[in-house]
């Protein structure tokens, strides 16, 4: 790396604030996904200004420029595909705004999502979007991703959580788009920031929509003895109409690994799982409940349990959020999926998904976002095992096939990001590419920032070259 | 070299067949955008269709300004070319709809209210009740950016757009998202298209997201001598459970218009339990529980009869607390005549007054006070008719209703419209630094100008990659 860039940046945030020993930047070359891609350089900005001056650095030396939050994203987002500079938001972490009367906050970046809803907590409101790393994620992450959660069945992902953003772009310009409120002039700016992975511009100040607490919630546990009745059971409750704010489900093989490490209370012997959940006026949640109730046993549901009361309720959902580091007690590492189906097809998804699970002689592991299609099949596998690996990938892009054939999409959640850009052309037409790419290259036209990213390698960034030096251990289909 | 307006027409008629094209003066000027009468109008069947027509337009190097029922041409800057009206009313299809996943895909030219009678036969809607609501097609609505007074509850089109399939303006069909709920696939281009104007694309085809129609439903009003009582019971209703689907506050100026005027667009039911109205009926009068010389809080809400109940002793004890002078309760008979009025507020206000100066102000609800304050100000100083809603959320959309459209008119308009965004942008006004914005939504073209936004080098970055030949609606947004 230049030792000129190092210097410039060092002089620029200090020498503490700059990360270039390969021991340490080895710490950044992972996130949540399977793949790797490490940063010659991390740094540690503490304003707009700082990243401002980051990004014009980067560009004197022609090196690219990598935002990253908490590293807990799935799809590769957050790294260095082709090294370059990591931009890494953990100092920019404050609340700089609670306005609990208009129901606003202004956040920097690197503020943990759980932590926003802390500090909303005793003006009764709260930040909607929970994706399971809440407890960990940073909203900067949430908004590069568009990130959901299981609340946001009712709720909105992200984008529907924003109002208004601070821009860097990659020459360095700040702009701001949006605006407290949340409409401004001219087009929506906000909904195309949201959700493009890095590849446009950095975020550095974000203004979010609370949410109210709502005054009741009902959390229910649907037991059932094979898979299809849970199945056709979400089916049913989204064609009646019924709209829970959280329906998850989770399969036998699942629930049974969780309920080993968690003890949430799951049964043992259950084939599949629903948690569900209501919330709104007591009313309402004492009639959707009720209703839920009759949708599940019309299905054959052999228990449905309510949770007595908050601790029960935390409880199963520690059970669920924790699933995966449930999970990694069973393998040395897993493959998160992410596809989206059309909620009717929930049934025959999970059938298909265990077919290519036989066939690839895997077992796959389902628990996910069953009331909005949003499918986390979880495939374990050993990454020293080269063939296994590649086996996993396999099976992982067949699954993603079959969600396009039956009218869905890539990701619900977690990203394009570098894991399933060579997937694209499933759903995208070259006159899609086309477009895409020009609207990339109107704020990012060098490709500096979070380049081999969204784009398969050959509609992307033209020339792209993924480095495979020593350190950066970018891995490419 | 820019063709001449009668080779094109021929052009185009040659090559979509004559009866796709107009190029009769009188037809053609039902077309008229701020006084500008395109040279032709094309109708495509088909987005294929459409597609050509654009290929043709950036070959000949001519402005297309596309439509649906132009009911709300209105909206935007004038425009700096406009050759070829694009009349996508021929497509009209509902092209997918599967009740069972609540998802819909459906043609730019259909009108919300066929769309509509569609999904209510499966007990479901789209949450759009705007304007001119009975003829607005879906693709006009969304490229109008127009807002209900729904979206108290149910978000704006941006919350439940899912994809959309549209021409760029190199003549490609392109598409973004998806027919699924929740879909991070690529770059959501949909949404750069609400409140477009034509300027990015030509929108063929709209994934929507649909909802459970509202079961039985209730209106409440709550009627004030001043806005501040009204806001009041505003902030406690909102800090309540309550989520109640619309909740606009009305002024009295506004309220008057509703007592004593009918909206010109012909009604349809909407909700379950109205009564469907036959052929081209239009809203009944408000009833005499309307108080029209007083702020309206009025707010709608559906559920089963126990929430209804709950919903009905919650208001009537915030509102005992709060200087209401009277409340009403609205049933499935006295309810659409004001929700139907509520809906039409632009349509009415611009039939009141064709001159009409309609801004539409974003700010968030803690500043309403001190800005209905000074835009009332300015209003009565300048002698103008005025009249303003407001939304919960913090959209108002506030008239200057001239009697006439003389040349003084103009001008006492055009002073009053520099007054109102220099109060938006002053630092020490109602609306402090970076709190809100104004468009001037509705007014004279002479008008326009004046009101022009700032800051949008981002949106033109954006318009440049969506229509790198400026042939879609130049100069409609900036």
């Amino acid at each position: 790396m230049n030792a000129g860039l190092i210097n410039e940046l060092e002089k620029l945030l200090g020498v503490s604030s700059v990360l270039y020993q390969p021991e340490d930047t080895l710490l950044y070359e992972y996130d949540g996904s399977v793949e790797k891609g490490r940063p010659d350089l991390v740094v540690f900005p503490e304003s707009t200004e700082n990243v401002s001056q980051i990004v014009k650095l980067a560009a004197k030396y022609n090196v690219p420029v990598v935002g990253r939050g908490a590293g807990t994203g799935l799809s590769g987002g957050a790294l260095a595909r082709t090294g370059g500079v990591m931009i890494v938001f953990a100092r920019m972490n404050r609340i700089l705004e609670l306005d609990a009367e208009n129901q606003r906050a202004v956040v920097q970046p690197g503020i943990v999502n759980y932590e926003l809803t802390r500090a909303a907590e005793p003006h009764g409101l709260y930040f909607a979007p929970d994706p399971s790393s809440w407890k960990s994620c940073t909203i900067g992450g949430n908004v590069a991703e568009n990130a959901g959660g299981p609340h946001t069945l009712a709720y909105g992902v992200t984008t529907n959580h924003v109002t208004a953003l601070e821009l860097v772009l990659p020459d360095g310009e700040i702009i701001r788009v949006g605006s407290k409120h949340g409409e401004a002039p001219g087009y929506d700016l906000s909904g195309l920031f949201v959700g493009s992975e890095g590849t446009l511009a950095l975020v550095t100040e974000i203004t979010v929509k609370l949410s109210r607490k709502p005054e009741a919630v009902k959390t229910l546990l649907a037991i059932f003895d094979t898979v299809d009745d849970a199945a056709d059971t979400v089916v049913d409750i989204t064609a009646r109409a019924i709209t829970p704010s959280a329906c998850e489900m989770l399969d036998g093989w699942t629930l049974r690994t969780v309920e080993d490490y968690i003890h949430a209370g799951f049964p043992m012997d259950s084939a599949a799982v629903l948690l569900i959940e209501v919330e709104g006026l007591a009313e309402a949640v004492a009639a959707q409940a009720a209703a839920i109730t009759e949708v599940c046993n019309a299905h054959h549901s052999r228990e449905v349990r309510l949770a007595r009361d908050n601790a029960q309720r935390e409880l199963l959902w520690k059970g669920r959020k924790n699933a995966f580091g449930a999970l990694g007690r069973l393998a040395p590492s897993n493959y998160v999926l992410d596809g989206v189906i059309p909620r009717s097809k929930l049934p025959q998804a999970l059938r298909r998904i265990h077919e290519i699970g036989e066939q690839f002689a895997f077992q796959i592991g389902n628990i996910f976002h069953a009331g909005d299609g949003n499918l986390h099949p979880i495939l374990l596998y050993d990454p020293r095992d080269a063939a296994q690996f590649e086996r996993a990938r396999e099976a992982a892009a067949r699954i993603i096939r079959y969600c396009v054939e039956v009218g869905g999409a890539l990701t619900g959640e977690h990203g394009v990001g570098m894991e399933k850009s060579e997937l694209m052309p499933l759903l995208f037409s070259d006159a899609d590419f086309d477009l895409m790419r020009r609207v990339h290259d109107a704020f990012n036209p060098d490709c500096a920032l979070n380049p081999g990213k969204i784009f398969p390698l050959s509609k992307g960034c033209g020339e792209i070259r993924v480095r495979k030096q020593a350190g950066a251990t970018a891995t490419q289909r | 070299m820019m063709s001449t307006s009668a080779s094109f027409s021929a052009n185009l008629a040659s090559f979509l067949g004559p009866s796709r094209v107009l190029t009769d003066p009188v037809p053609c000027a039902a077309y008229a955008v701020d006084k500008t009468i395109p040279a032709a109008v094309a109708k495509p069947a088909s987005a294929e269709e459409a597609a050509e027509i654009v290929r043709f337009a950036a070959l000949e190097k001519v402005a297309l300004i596309p439509c649906g029922n132009r009911t709300k041409l209105g909206i935007g800057m004038p425009p700096s070319r406009y050759d070829i009206a694009l009349d996508m009313t021929a497509l009209d299809k509902i092209a997918h709809y599967d009740p069972g996943d609540l998802t819909l895909s459906v043609d730019a030219g259909l009108p919300l209210a066929k769309l509509n009678a569609a999904l209510l036969e499966h007990k479901q809607f789209l949450p759009l009740l705007v304007p001119w609501y009975s003829r607005s097609t879906v693709g006009g609505t969304i490229a109008s950016g127009i807002d209900s007074p729904l979206r108290q509850f149910y978000g704006t089109a941006r919350d439940f757009l899912i994809g959309a399939e549209f021409v760029d303006g190199t003549g490609k069909l392109c598409k973004s998202g998806g027919r699924v709920v929740k879909n991070v696939t690529g770059y959501d281009l949909h949404k750069l298209l609400i409140g477009s104007l034509g300027t990015l694309a030509i929108i063929t085809r709209l994934n929507f997201r649909t909802f459970p129609a509202p079961l039985a439903s209730r209106g409440f009003v709550a009627s004030f001598q001043n806005a501040e009582g009204a806001l009041a019971l505003r902030r406690a209703i909102a800090e309540s459970s309550l989520t109640p689907l619309t909740l606009d506050l009305v002024s009295p100026e506004l309220a008057r218009l509703f007592a004593t005027q009918t909206p010109q667009t012909p009604e349809v039911a909407v909700f379950a339990g109205e009564e469907q109205p036959s052929g081209q009926s239009l809203l009944p009068p408000v009833g005499d529980w309307f108080r029209p010389s007083e702020w309206q809080l009025c707010a709608a809400f559906a559920s089963t009869p126990e929430v209804l109940a709950r919903y009905e002793r919650d208001l009537m004890r915030l509102a005992t607390n709060s200087s209401t002078t009277s409340t009403k309760f609205l049933d499935d008979n006295s309810r659409p005549s004001l929700w139907g009025r509520l809906r039409e507020t632009l349509s009415m206000l611009l039939e009141a007054s064709p001159a009409a100066a309609i801004f539409k102000i974003n700010i968030l609800p803690s500043y309403h006070a001190a800005l209905f304050a000074s835009l009332r100000q300015i209003a009565v100083r300048a002698a103008l008719p005025h009249a303003l809603i407001a939304r919960a959320g913090g959209t108002i959309y506030f008239a200057l209703l001239p009697t006439s459209a003389n040349d003084g008119n103009t001008n006492l308009l055009a002073q009053t419209a520099t007054q109102i965004s220099d109060l938006l942008s002053a630092s020490d006004g109602p609306a402090p630094a970076n709190r809100g914005h104004a468009t001037l939504l509705f007014a004279p073209p002479a008008l326009k100008h004046a009101f022009c936004v700032q800051d949008i080098s981002a949106s033109r970055r954006l318009k440049a990659a969506f229509d790198p030949q400026n042939i879609f609606a130049p100069g409609r947004c900036f």
